[in-house]
Order: C-alpha cells, then sequence, then structure tokens
C-alpha cells in the first residue's frame, strides 16, 4: 500500500449530507474484477449526463477542483454499501484525504486499506476548511499525519484525531495481511480451544 | 464479574489476540463470500501465494448478478461483466475448495438468506461478508457485519479482522404492534428516529416484547437493516424461537453436539445492569405502517402522513431534502397516499423469505393488480420458491398477474436486468432509496411486504389498513 505521510493539495467543496456509496460508484461500475481504473466513473451520476457529457456545475468538473486530493464533504459521508470500490475510486481519481463530521463505519476502514485518510472534526472546523475549500485552487491545504493536523490556505491550524494502529500502516504504508500472519499462533491457539470447546462452531 | 451485553460476551469470545492499544484481532467463524466483493480478494491471494485459511468455514454463491428469469443457465442472459464475475466465483470457490452453491443448485439465493436457510449461521458466532447486509445474521444473536474486499481477503487469509470494539446501543420496543404493521415498519421507524448516522460507532441490541414475538423471518427484517441507521450490526438474543428455526437444518448441529450448543446459546443474553451508551426506546403500539419518501432510508413517515417541506428541516439536511424531493418527482404537502407508483418489487434480503410471501398472498389472494403495472415477487432462495410453490402461494401470486421469478438480489441494486427505468417510480421490499439504485434515475419508496402488496392493488401508495 502506498504511505500517506505528509499532503498538500487543493481541497474541492462537497456540503451535501449523507453522500453514499451509490453516489460515489454506480452499482453498473462494480462489475469490474480489477482494483484500479474506477476513476472515470468517481461520482458518475452527478459529474456526467447520461450521453457521458461533464456536467460542468459538479465541483470536480470545475477547473480549479479537477486536481484536487482532498474533499471536505458533509455528515456521514460513505454511508451505504461495504463496497470498496468507493474508496478505490477517489483514490484512483487522485483524492487522498476527506474530511467530515461523520463517516460510515465500513467506508471509513475502507479507506485505511487504500491509502486513504478519512479525518473526523466537528462541525465549526468542517464549516472552516469548507469555506476554505470554497476559494478553489489558490486555496491549498496542507495535511500532516506524523502531527496530526491539517493547516488551512491562511496558516490556521486545526488538530486531528487518529488510531494508532491505524496511523502505524498508513504513515508506513503497511500490509495488514502480513502483520497479521505475524501473529500466527495466537490464531492457531484461539482455533484449538474453539474446536476443544465448541466443535459445531 | 461485572454485567456484561450480549455484544460484550459475544465479542469477548472470539478476541484472538489483544494488543496494547486495544485494537484486537477477532476470530470469524463464518465467512460468506459473493461474486461482487470477492475477485480482488481471491486475486490478492494468488498473488501473494497465500490460501484461505479455513475453507471449510468459508460459503460463497452467486446472488447480485444472477438473472431470476428462467432459462438463466444460459450464459446470454447476462452482460459480459456479469458473467466474469459469476464465472470468476466459480472459479475461486473450486481452486480455493470452500462451500459452494452456483446457480444451478437449488439452494443458490441471496447470501444472507442462504447461510441461516443452510444452518450456516447459529447463534454466538461472528459471521462477516463483503456486504453490508449481513447485519441480517444478528437475528440470531451472532455478531456480523458487512467488511470491504481488502477485509475478505484478510479474512479468506486469516481467519480473522482487525478490528476495535464498538459502544453498546440497546433499541426496544415495548408491548405489541398494532395490525397491518410489521417487522419492516419497526426497523424504518427506528431509523427514522435515529437517522441513518445515528448508530454509527454501535453495535445494536433490539429487545423488547414486540421484537420478542417476532419469527426469525421478523428478526432478520429487523437485523438487516441496522447498516442503514449506520450501526455496525444489529443483534437479537437467541430464544426458543431461535433454536426451533436452528434445529435439523443442513449444518446445524445435530445429537449431543446440538445439546452443547444449545447449553452455551442459553448463556447468550445481555445481563441484569449491563452497560448501554446509548438507549432508544420505542412504544410498538405508537408504529404505524411506514413509507419513505425520499433518498434516504431516514426519510420515512407513516402512510397517513404527508411529504414534507425541505424547510422543515435542519443543517445540511435541507439541501439534501431539496434534492431528494426533486429527484422523487413529488410536491411538499402531497398526502402520500396520492403518490401512484408503476412498478412493485417484493423480494430482496429485507423481505424475501416464506413468511414475506405469505403476508403478500394474504393480500392479493382472488384479486388482481392494477392494469399496466409491473410488479415482480422474487424468492429469496430456491428453496423459499419451492416452499411458496408448494403452500400455493405462488399460484395466488400468478393469478393475482404478478411475475413470480428466480432467487436472486433482482431490483433490490439493479447489477442484474431487472431494473427501473428513467422516472419510473417503485414501491419496494428491498432497503436503499438511495438514487439510482434500483435503476438510472428510478425512485423507490421502501414499504412492508404487505404495503407493497396493497399498493400493486390501487396502483399509488396504500394504508394497508384501509384493505383490512
Amino acid at each position: 500500500m502506498e504511505k500517506f505521510q505528509k499532503l498538500h493539495g487543493v481541497a474541492a467543496p462537497m456540503p451535501l449530507v449523507n453522500i453514499d456509496t451509490d453516489m460515489i460508484i454506480p452499482k453498473v461500475f462494480l462489475k469490474s474484477i480489477q482494483r484500479t481504473g474506477f476513476g472515470v466513473n468517481l461520482f458518475d451520476e452527478m459529474r456526467y449526463t447520461r450521453d457521458g457529457e461533464e456536467i460542468p456545475d459538479f465541483v470536480l468538473n470545475k477547473p480549479q477542483y479537477r486536481n484536487a486530493e482532498i474533499l471536505v464533504a458533509g455528515d456521514n459521508f460513505g454511508c451505504g454499501s461495504s463496497r470498496e470500490h468507493a474508496p478505490w475510486a477517489i483514490a484512483d481519481f487522485g483524492i487522498k484525504c476527506v474530511v467530515s463530521t461523520s463517516f460510515a463505519d465500513i467506508f471509513f476502514n475502507n479507506c485505511f486499506k487504500n491509502g486513504i485518510l478519512p479525518i473526523v472534526l466537528p462541525q465549526e472546523q468542517v464549516d472552516i476548511l469548507m469555506e476554505d475549500a470554497e476559494r478553489g485552487e489558490n486555496a491549498r491545504m496542507t495535511v500532516d499525519l506524523e502531527a496530526q493536523e491539517i493547516t488551512t490556505s491562511e496558516g490556521t491550524t486545526i488538530a486531528f484525531e487518529v488510531d494508532e494502529f491505524k496511523k502505524h500502516c498508513l504513515l508506513n504504508g503497511l500490509d495488514d495481511i502480513g502483520l497479521t500472519m505475524e501473529k500466527a499462533s495466537s490464531i492457531d491457539a484461539f482455533e484449538a480451544r474453539i474446536a476443544a470447546e465448541h466443535p459445531w462452531m | 464479574m461485572s454485567p456484561k451485553t450480549l455484544y460484550d460476551k459475544i465479542w469477548d469470545a472470539h478476541v484472538a489476540h489483544e494488543a496494547e492499544d486495544g485494537t484486537c484481532l477477532l476470530y470469524i467463524d463464518r465467512h460468506l463470500v459473493h461474486e461482487v466483493t470477492s475477485p480482488q480478494a481471491f486475486e490478492g491471494l494468488r498473488m501473494t501465494g497465500r490460501t484461505v485459511r479455513a475453507p471449510e468455514k468459508t460459503i460463497a454463491v452467486p446472488d447480485h448478478n444472477v438473472p431470476t428469469t428462467a432459462g438463466r443457465e444460459d450464459p446470454a442472459q447476462m452482460t459480459e461483466e456479469s458473467r466474469i464475475q459469476v464465472q470468476a466465483l466459480d472459479t475461486n470457490a473450486k481452486e480455493f475448495g470452500v462451500h459452494y452453491y452456483p446457480v444451478s443448485d437449488v439452494r443458490q439465493g441471496i447470501v444472507h438468506i442462504v447461510g441461516p436457510e443452510q444452518g450456516w449461521t447459529l447463534p454466538g458466532m461472528t459471521v462477516v461478508c463483503g456486504d453490508s447486509h449481513t447485519a441480517t445474521h444478528g437475528a440470531f444473536g451472532a455478531l456480523a457485519h458487512g467488511i470491504g474486499t481488502s477485509e475478505v481477503e484478510h479474512v479468506l487469509a486469516t481467519q480473522t479482522l482487525i478490528q476495535k470494539k464498538s459502544k453498546n446501543m440497546k433499541v426496544e420496543i415495548t408491548g405489541k404492534l398494532n395490525p397491518g404493521v410489521t417487522a419492516k415498519d419497526i426497523t424504518l421507524a427506528v431509523i427514522g428516529e435515529t437517522g441513518t448516522a445515528g448508530g454509527t460507532g454501535y453495535v445494536i441490541e433490539y429487545c423488547g416484547e414486540a421484537i420478542r414475538d417476532l419469527s426469525m423471518e421478523g428478526r432478520m427484517t429487523v437485523c438487516n437493516m441496522a447498516i442503514e441507521g449506520g450501526a455496525r450490526a444489529g443483534l437479537i438474543a437467541p430464544d426458543e424461537t431461535t433454536y426451533e428455526y436452528c434445529k435439523g437444518r443442513a449444518h446445524a448441529p445435530k445429537g449431543g453436539a446440538w445439546e452443547q450448543a444449545l447449553a452455551y446459546w442459553k448463556t447468550l443474553f445481555t445481563d441484569e445492569g449491563a452497560h448501554f451508551d446509548k438507549v432508544v426506546t420505542l412504544k410498538g403500539e405508537d408504529i404505524q405502517p411506514v413509507v419513505t419518501w425520499g433518498t434516504s432510508p431516514e426519510d420515512v413517515l407513516p402512510i397517513t402522513g404527508v411529504v414534507p417541506n425541505p424547510e422543515d428541516f435542519e443543517g445540511g439536511k435541507v439541501e439534501a431534502a431539496r434534492r431528494s424531493i426533486e429527484y422523487m418527482g413529488l410536491t411538499p404537502g402531497q398526502k402520500l397516499t396520492d403518490i401512484e407508483i408503476d412498478t412493485v418489487f417484493i423480494g430482496s434480503c429485507t423481505n424475501g423469505r416464506i413468511e414475506d410471501f405469505r403476508a403478500v398472498a394474504e393480500v392479493v389472494k382472488g384479486k388482481k393488480i392494477k392494469d399496466g403495472m409491473r410488479a415482480m415477487i422474487v424468492p429469496g432462495s430456491g428453496l423459499v420458491r419451492a416452499q411458496a410453490e408448494e403452500e400455493g402461494l405462488a399460484d395466488i401470486f400468478r393469478e393475482a398477474g404478478f411475475e413470480w421469478r428466480l432467487a436472486g438480489c433482482s431490483m433490490c441494486l439493479a447489477m442484474n436486468p431487472d431494473q427501473l427505468s428513467e422516472g419510473e417510480r417503485c414501491a419496494a421490499t428491498s432497503n436503499r432509496n438511495f438514487e439510482g439504485r434500483q435503476g438510472y434515475k428510478g425512485r423507490t419508496h421502501l414499504v412492508s411486504p404487505a404495503m407493497a402488496a396493497a399498493a400493486a392493488l390501487t396502483g399509488k401508495l396504500t394504508d394497508i389498513r384501509d384493505l383490512m
């Protein structure tokens, strides 16, 4: 997995609440058996007309946000399905950090497996970042994972929380499975105990 | 020892390793797999030379892409991409040696219906699947939740998940339900109360007399939509209803093992005085038949209500409501019972079980659906279909004018040929009314099976109590 350490880039504002995984990547694009190539269909139904024409009003179609690397979003981002195609599409587009007041649980976990940092902040702070993002490409934010800080284009610093283990994995681009396999003896012992106590399991 | 919730007990019994910061390796008893969220996970195993650690605990079935019409064995019925996904599951199931129910098997169906039906899902287990509606299995007092594809690969390789414990939330439904009110109305009413993010960070335990009174089918409907309320999982403590359902199922324990399992299951309840971080209580008698008007499952109102005005909401929800009402083609103040529909979909992992179909049959027996109505009933598994045929329900449906289909996810998510066209309006027993969920620009109103049946007869969203 790609490491996430420090990011300096354009933030796109998406204040809509309850942006669900069907909006992020509609089901017609779930039929690939690859992990890549979903970026072109990110937010497909909001981003293109049925004929495939770009909708100029949609935020990521505006010239100043086409290269956005950060998304500042409304409450409950990523609700709905467990499809990891949602973070795959976000990462494939080039977005590496999403900020909101809240995220759906499965989506939140999926982000960390794909080098994306989801950041939860209180409403007042999301409002500050949303306002900063509205200024367009001249307003670049800095997200520093090591220091757990976001700095706005005007130099305001906002601290954020992140789970220690998840932070460690992101900073170092670590593969979960490899880490878990180092604990194989614990799993072996657990399985042996279950087989003795609850063989029907 | 301090009193524990049901969730605490199941969690504690599955921690294979705990790090100092509380990050745990949670052991997984059953891993359910379908064709959409698994191909990249199996490919990952192949690329790293890893194997499936516990194929005997891994169960695969294709459901999202499969057509539900006769002759579906013919690959030409599927699009090229659908065919590739289903064929990938065929190949992966064989290569890695996991249990498999192919399309040609009568036991095939929606993964969350097949698991319980075959006795794979049992009380006290941990159950995961690359699908958010895995919450369904919580009805058995199993800790069950959806995972992403990276986690699918992690479970395949290690039979564990890296997890931190969620908080405990109690949702109590007291008293009795009124006639015409069902498990679907309970679960939608709870989401209406808590919002779609109200459960975020929690595992919900549903309890109270109205929950106890539900069958296993009804309990599965309630837990199925725990995810729509944002919760990681929903749970209902096992009782006689649960044991009775499990007994004799193909993969349930037998003989001495059954007695041993039963003794364990009887310890699976929340201790007196255990701590819940959040408590929501609804009176069963206050719950009415409900319907969704918008594009989020929290947009729910009693069928006697009217389409709300966006200005009645606060914060970001004002814009969301405006967008929903426009998408849905409705007018604030319009009576919900005046909304005309052209399509009815009855099925899905929420309401595709035998009890749901009995409820529909009761409403439509001897009647005809409205002229021009497109109405389909899609069983959740081949065995549900066979049972409905045997009970004479299928004849009632066909005589009333419904299409009676083969098992699959069908129009719940429109990854197969069953879809809404632009502007079509559907009364659906499924679980999501998101924009485009049932087809591009399609409009979805979530309802109970009885309410969907009523709408098929009248051509409008209808209060089932008016037909009783």
